[in-house]
């Protein structure tokens, strides 16, 4: 016996995973230590996708560093977006209208369901499941269409504006919004008899890259991710921006900790997105977009050709930019991925003197050395999978 | 098993401004300021005992900090001094308030202590930091550039890198440069 284990010694394998793999969401790169089929080590390598948004962020008026949170996790761009103004507009201490509010509410939500659905298309497909993809690019495509009905773009929208949004809803947008209302609880069993009691899904799924309440606390863990683990944590209800303390919803939570369960989370969350929207469409109020604040926003375009002082207002701000209040600011908001930070330090000039961008997926990509070891190669997609990352939002 | 919950509990959320005393009537000779903007506070604090300070606000049941938001770097040259400053956004998921902290680090001794001891997610968002700051964190497993390459030259996140980088290309894109320059004799000119 002894003979033969010096002849077939065992040793630890190390694999090279990514950045061009398909299953890996972008360009991540991880370098998986393996000891037969099982996980011993996982390095996560990032950074392939580094723009130097926050060096630009310096650079750029406030106005001018809008455009650029929609490349950072480009499928749920308008997310981005409002995460970007709410954190400006708490800096400069404006507040944009009722129905600016509600705006910005129906597309986030529209923005978390087109996330969760093209999550949900892309998770499966990774494990095996090709069919959900098909399904669930077909109501994304429906919210990709409800986009360009008010803005024109379809994935880079840069739609919210510092003060409100960029124009008003037109009725055809609302009646059609509301057809997708009423259309879209009947899909979501479609995607969910698909997988839902699937029994290769069970087994891939359940049981895998589990992770405890405190442990997903405290390695930074936030939205569905986090909440998958059983935590009560969800900036909407926390600390509540635009109109989410107006309507009602429920935030789910997961029990068992494991993959299935985070998916789960996600299923419920697209049926609450649903409900936000109905009472968004139902509460709407009449009324302006844009805040009236001279000073801080940008004057509608009608006035400024035939209005001397919108003209000045307009010219100062786009070559200055606004005067802002010396101070530092940090504002989170829930963007479908888990927590999105935007930190501001502003020296009294138009241009952010520090702009850091919290992105979810950096430090989701982080706990993959966590969530793999023990399991099998095969499991490492799942998990890849399962914290929902955009390499975009991670390198920045 | 997923249940669906309004979140509509009482909690115990503290006024930054009581944490801020709290911090300061433990380390009284560490805080050396605090500052209120816009119902944040910040507390600027010497490096010396940031551990301490943590772990007092991770432990401490009252103030119960479980969740660190995020950490960053921010350079201030020729505005402050000392030069850097190092923000740790902490957050209490279970009482719901916040606190800023800024450790000063100075130009010329750009290390702190880590505190990857404490909250386990920290440890990219120090790498990074290192990375953009060239801020040493004294204790950190495993302290690599992270956005970067590893042969990178220069910290781009300070103020005085140029914004649209350094005159000299980079190694591996000069070493890519001049592969295409060798293999263009077998262009297709059509």
């Amino acid at each position: 016996m002894e003979k033969v284990e010096k002849i077939l010694e065992t040793r630890e394998l190390n694999v090279n995973m990514g950045p061009q793999h398909p299953a890996t969401h972008g360009v991540l790169r991880l370098v998986l230590e393996i000891d037969g089929e099982t996980i011993v080590n996982v390095t996560p390598y990032v950074g392939y996708l580094h723009r130097g948004i926050e060096k630009l962020g310096e650079s750029l008026t406030y106005f001018q560093g809008l455009p650029l949170t929609d490349r950072l996790d480009y499928v749920s761009a308008m997310s981005n977006n409002i995460g970007y103004v709410v954190a400006v507009e708490r800096l400069f201490g404006i507040d944009p209208p009722e129905r600016a509010k509600f705006i910005r509410t129906i597309v986030g939500e529209l923005s978390r369901i087109s996330n969760h659905l093209l999550w949900l298309a892309t998770h499966a497909l990774d494990i095996g499941a090709m069919t959900v993809f098909l399904y669930c690019f077909r109501e994304r495509e429906w919210i990709l269409d409800l986009f360009e009905m008010i803005c024109g773009a379809r994935l880079t929208v840069t739609y919210p504006r510092v003060g409100g949004v960029r124009n008003d809803v037109s009725q055809e947008f609302l009646d059609s919004l509301y057809k997708f209302t009423e259309e879209f609880p009947t899909r979501i069993p479609e995607y969910e008899t698909l997988i839902d009691k699937n029994r290769i899904w069970l087994k891939r799924t359940v049981g895998i890259g589990v992770i405890s309440a405190e442990e997903a606390i405290n390695w930074g863990l936030t939205g569905p991710t986090l909440r998958g683990s059983g935590v009560q944590y969800d900036i909407r209800k926390h600390t509540p921006y635009d109109a989410y303390d107006k309507v009602e919803f429920e935030v789910p939570i997961g029990t068992n900790c494991d993959t299935y369960d985070r998916y789960r989370c996600r299923m419920h969350e697209l049926r609450q997105s649903n409900r936000i929207l109905k009472q968004c469409l139902e509460k709407l109020p009449p009324g302006p977009v844009m805040a009236d604040t001279p000073k801080f926003t940008l004057p509608p375009k009608d006035f400024i050709l035939k209005d001397m002082e919108h003209l000045i207002h307009q010219f100062i701000l786009i070559t200055k930019g606004p005067t802002v209040p010396e101070g530092e600011i940090y504002v989170a908001t829930e963007v479908p991925k888990g927590e999105l930070g935007f930190y501001f330090v502003s020296d009294g000039t138009g241009k952010p003197y520090r702009m850091r961008i919290r992105a979810p997926s950096f430090v989701h990509a982080s706990v993959l050395s966590r969530l793999c070891v023990g399991h099998l190669v095969a499991d490492v997609i799942a998990n890849i999978g399962t914290i929902d990352i955009v390499l975009g939002e991670c390198d920045r | 098993m997923i249940v669906e919950v309004n979140m509509k509990f009482p909690y115990m959320k503290m006024d930054p401004l009581a944490i801020a005393e709290r911090i300061k009537e433990k380390f009284p000779l560490e805080v050396v300021d605090v500052v209120s903007f816009r119902d944040q506070v910040s507390v600027i604090i010497k490096k010396e005992k940031i551990v301490e300070i943590c772990r007092f606000l991770h432990d401490d049941p009252v103030l119960d900090f479980d969740h660190l938001r995020d950490l960053c770097g921010v350079d201030y040259l020729g505005k402050k001094e000392p030069r850097f400053e190092v923000i740790y956004h902490l957050y209490s998921v279970r009482h719901r308030h916040m606190i800023r902290l800024n450790a000063q680090v100075s130009e010329s001794d750009p290390k702190i202590d880590s505190v990857t001891s404490l909250w386990a997610g920290v440890n990219w968002h120090e790498r990074e930091c290192f990375d953009m700051f060239g801020i040493k964190f004294k204790g950190h497993p495993d302290l690599r550039r992270i956005l970067l390459p590893e042969d990178w030259e220069g910290y781009p996140l300070r103020k005085d890198y140029p914004l649209k980088g350094p005159e000299k290309e980079w190694s591996g894109f000069a070493e890519v440069l001049e592969k295409a320059k060798k293999y263009r004799e077998f262009d297709w000119e059509g």
